[in-house]
């Protein structure tokens, strides 16, 4: 008991500070890649490597529709590297929940070159999700002060290693108890569902009685590229795809996997709307 | 005489070809599918162990399936792998599960991907569709990857009753009350022991192995990497390494002493969570508070080393993505020496508390015996007294560069699961060291070159789990033609359901985690 005692005040308070503080993330780290439409010329190389499809162009006549889906990325890097014109760079930004799927979409459309490259962006729908969730999470932080939220986590067909990252929530380091948040053992106890996938054929029935079983008002948030949009596994005659193929999805977070910030950012931007949720089935 | 005129001789007439051109492998072509003999023979006479069971779909090229046997011989390098023709027409293959119940699954396996018939396999029901599925066969080449299949409804699968009095059935799953993947365990229990255990898996199974059949190679990487996530790098390089092997790529000597530090990573990283979370399963919780204060720590060392914190988009073919710079390997040493001394403090607590031990000795006991019919491989194996380790019996990477031991104990609890874990901390980390000193300079990845169509290989890692085994045929245009996957976990599952037997369905837990398998890497 002694010895136990005596490790614990040694190590003192390991937790991490963020979101009131940066997360201690390394150098290294690859978040989200950005994207310079102005500049970019070609597309071609980063779509060809691109494991999932994430980054997709569509010909039609003489424009050429550019879209990069952040919700099936998985954070590779190769199309940084396949890109010689520099229109692509890794940055380590990792704050990218969103609460709707289309907001992790990004379009360009270009004039199309004989030689298959493009030139003249003609338009662009490049949404800056960052800073209009900045706002809501900081509500939500303070929002969430003496509430409590009970998670079930659910694993739809996941490779387990979002489920890595999650349990990493509960370890001193990230420590979600912190925030009055904490994981239950049953979706009767629970008011959010934190799924993972993708949906497998095998894990549909139990993921929809899953949600059945869960007591409104309940938030959905889905997990990781595979959550989203199935990921690498896409759709085929064992995988559904993502989460929201079966159930309503109220915030998606992207990652392959997400770390550990990224969970704690996209749950709290999905309590912000829990909040009104509450009050409108009050009423 | 040499191994194959011996052979010939023992079996007249029934080889068709050798091929011992890879420094790997050597291939026996059957004439025809009578392979009990053989397998009695390696096994009797080379005390071989049977790694694994699986088929391919050669019909439209060559009008046949062929079912390949992987053998493992003790003391021999290369794997022995037989290859034996299966008639398209009502195709069936003998069972060799009755006499090897390390089959049993594979050959089910093939039964439901294949419809291939194991003829007298004693139990030939489904195990990778469930009862649900309608009557297909996914991995038969004319099956689309992309095919709908009707609505499926409800569960039909028939466990076997629990019956008597004051016997009861205790359904589990498949959504766990803890953060861990699905599956189905079905207990029969008499007050608190347990009479016996049924599982019930594959509910992750996401059509990974058809999903390789013609996928560019590059990209396929990724999706190796996403087999099972606890092991991303273990299958990555296990995928790169049977691609690097069929098309004879040299991986330069950096990349492989880079690839095996980060083996050793991965090893370390999930070994000490698994203390901690074995720990906090008989209520010792704040060991696992230090495993996962420990855990970040090496996270944050993958991270720096590779961008991501399990370690994926880091393996490549031919090498690894991204060079290491002298800042990158700063922060190591001092990171592995606060580990390896937190990770020290954290095996005291637990040593130094009796309660724990109490529930941790004796606990969910797996006989070596009993390990060695299943075909138990990996940390359970070693608890139990199977010596096998790949990268001291198969060398790979940099691994015949470095001394180091494998720990074999025979008690097979679920102490001793641990204390091997503890012990593979400790050489992985003279691993890590050894090898950080020696890093070669030069290349971290040879040049990309197109990869000859119709080459196959094989390739094993030992993950931190076990054995894992890539097969790989090469298609057209840098394609996937096939690939096969066996995770530790299959081989190790029903050991589980024997090592619970008899104890109390509050051990079950600290049982399982101990063992600790993959259902990801099991189902694909």
């Amino acid at each position: 008991m002694f010895n136990i005692l005596q490790k614990t005040f040694r190590v003192g308070i390991a937790t991490s500070n963020y979101p009131q503080a940066d997360a201690r993330i390394s150098a290294q780290f690859r978040g989200r890649p950005q994207f310079d439409f102005t500049v970019w010329r070609d597309a071609r190389p980063a779509a060809n490597v691109c494991p999932t499809g994430a980054i997709a162009i569509h010909d039609r006549a003489q424009v050429r529709q550019v879209t990069v889906d952040y919700g099936r990325c998985i954070f590779c890097g190769e199309c940084a590297e396949a890109s010689s014109d520099g229109a692509v760079r890794m940055t380590r930004e990792f704050e990218l929940a969103a609460a709707a799927r289309g907001d992790l979409v990004l379009k360009a459309d270009y004039a199309l070159l004989p030689d298959g490259s493009h030139a003249g962006l003609k338009e662009a729908i490049v949404v800056p999700a960052r800073a209009r969730l900045g706002k809501r999470v900081d509500a939500a932080i303070q929002k969430l002060l003496g509430r409590s939220l009970a998670i079930r986590q659910v694993d739809a067909g996941s490779c387990n290693g979002c489920e890595q990252e999650i349990v990493a929530l509960n370890n001193p380091i990230h420590d979600i108890e912190r925030f009055g948040i904490h994981f239950v053992a049953s979706p009767r106890h629970a008011d959010m569902l934190l799924v993972t996938g993708p949906v497998t054929r095998n894990m549909e029935l139990a993921l929809t009685k899953t949600y059945a079983a869960t007591p409104d008002p309940k938030v959905v948030v889905a997990v990781g590229a595979c959550g989203i949009s199935g990921g690498i596994f896409g759709q085929n005659y064992a995988s559904l795809g993502g989460v929201d193929v079966v159930i309503p999805v109220d915030v998606y977070i992207p990652g392959c996997p997400p770390r550990p910030e990224a969970l704690l950012h996209g749950i709290l931007l999905a309590l912000g709307r829990l909040g009104t949720l509450r009050k409108n089935s009050a009423s | 005489m040499s191994f194959q005129q011996e052979l010939r001789q023992l079996f007249p007439g029934q080889i068709r070809s050798v091929d011992a051109t890879g420094n790997n492998e050597i291939v026996i072509l059957l004439n025809r599918s009578d392979v009990a003999p053989f397998a009695k023979y390696f096994l009797a006479e080379h005390h071989a162990r049977l790694a694994t069971v699986f088929a391919e779909d050669r019909v439209a090229p060559e009008r046949t399936y062929y079912i390949y046997y992987v053998f493992d011989r003790p003391g021999e390098s290369p794997w022995l792998i037989l290859k034996v023709p299966i008639s398209s027409y009502e195709p069936s293959f003998p069972s060799l599960a009755a006499d090897m119940p390390a089959l049993n699954w594979q050959e089910r396996e093939i039964q439901d991907w294949f419809g291939i018939v194991a003829q007298g396999h004693p139990n030939p029901r489904r195990v990778a569709l469930h009862d649900n599925w309608p009557d297909v066969h996914p991995l038969r080449k004319d099956f689309p990857l992309e095919m709908v299949l009707p609505p499926f409804v409800g569960e039909q699968h028939v466990y076997r009753p629990t019956l008597g009095e004051g016997v009861f059935q205790i359904p589990v799953g498949p959504v766990h009350a803890g953060i861990i993947e699905p599956g189905h365990f079905n207990f029969a229990v008499a007050g608190e022991p347990i009479l016996y255990l049924q599982l019930r898996l594959f509910y992750t199974h996401k059509g990974t192995e058809k999903l390789f059949e013609n996928m560019p190679i590059h990209r396929a990487v990724f999706l190796a990497e996403s087999i099972s996530g606890d092991s991303a790098f273990s299958h990555g390089t296990a995928f790169c390494e049977a691609i690097e092997r069929a098309a004879n790529i040299q991986v330069p000597s950096r990349a492989q002493y880079m690839r095996t530090i980060l083996l050793e990573l991965e090893r370390v990283t999930n070994h000490i969570s698994d203390v901690g979370a074995i720990a906090t399963d008989v209520g010792f919780v704040i060991a696992n508070a230090h495993a996962g204060r420990i855990r970040e720590m090496l996270l944050g060392i993958c991270e720096t080393l590779s961008g991501n914190r399990l370690l994926r988009g880091m393996v490549s073919i031919g090498g690894v993505r991204r060079d290491w710079d002298e800042s990158q390997l700063e922060a190591l040493e001092p990171t592995l020496t606060l580990v390896e001394r937190e990770f020290r403090d954290l095996v005291r607590l637990i040593e130094s508390s009796d309660s724990t031990l109490d529930r941790l000795e004796h606990t969910g006991i797996l006989r070596p015996e009993k390990a060695k019919m299943l075909g138990v491989v990996g940390v359970a194996g070693r608890a139990s007294g199977i010596d096998l380790d790949i990268r001291r019996d198969h060398p790979y990477e940099a691994y015949s560069q470095f001394d180091f031991r494998v720990p074999v104990y025979d008690a097979g609890d679920v102490w001793h699961r641990t204390q091997v874990r503890i012990d593979e901390v400790g050489q992985s980390l003279r691993i890590i060291r050894a090898a950080m000193a020696g890093l070669p300079p030069g290349p971290h990845r040879a040049p990309a070159q197109p990869v000859p169509p119709g080459n196959c290989a094989m390739s094993a890692v030992e993950g931190w789990r076990g054995e894992i085994i890539h097969w790989v045929r090469i298609g057209e245009n840098n394609r996937l033609e096939r690939c096969k996957v066996k995770d530790p976990s299959l081989n190790n599952w029903p050991a589980i359901v024997e090592a619970v037997e008899g104890n109390i369905v509050a051990d079950f837990p600290v049982i399982n985690k101990s063992f600790n398998l993959s259902y990801s890497g099991t189902d694909r």
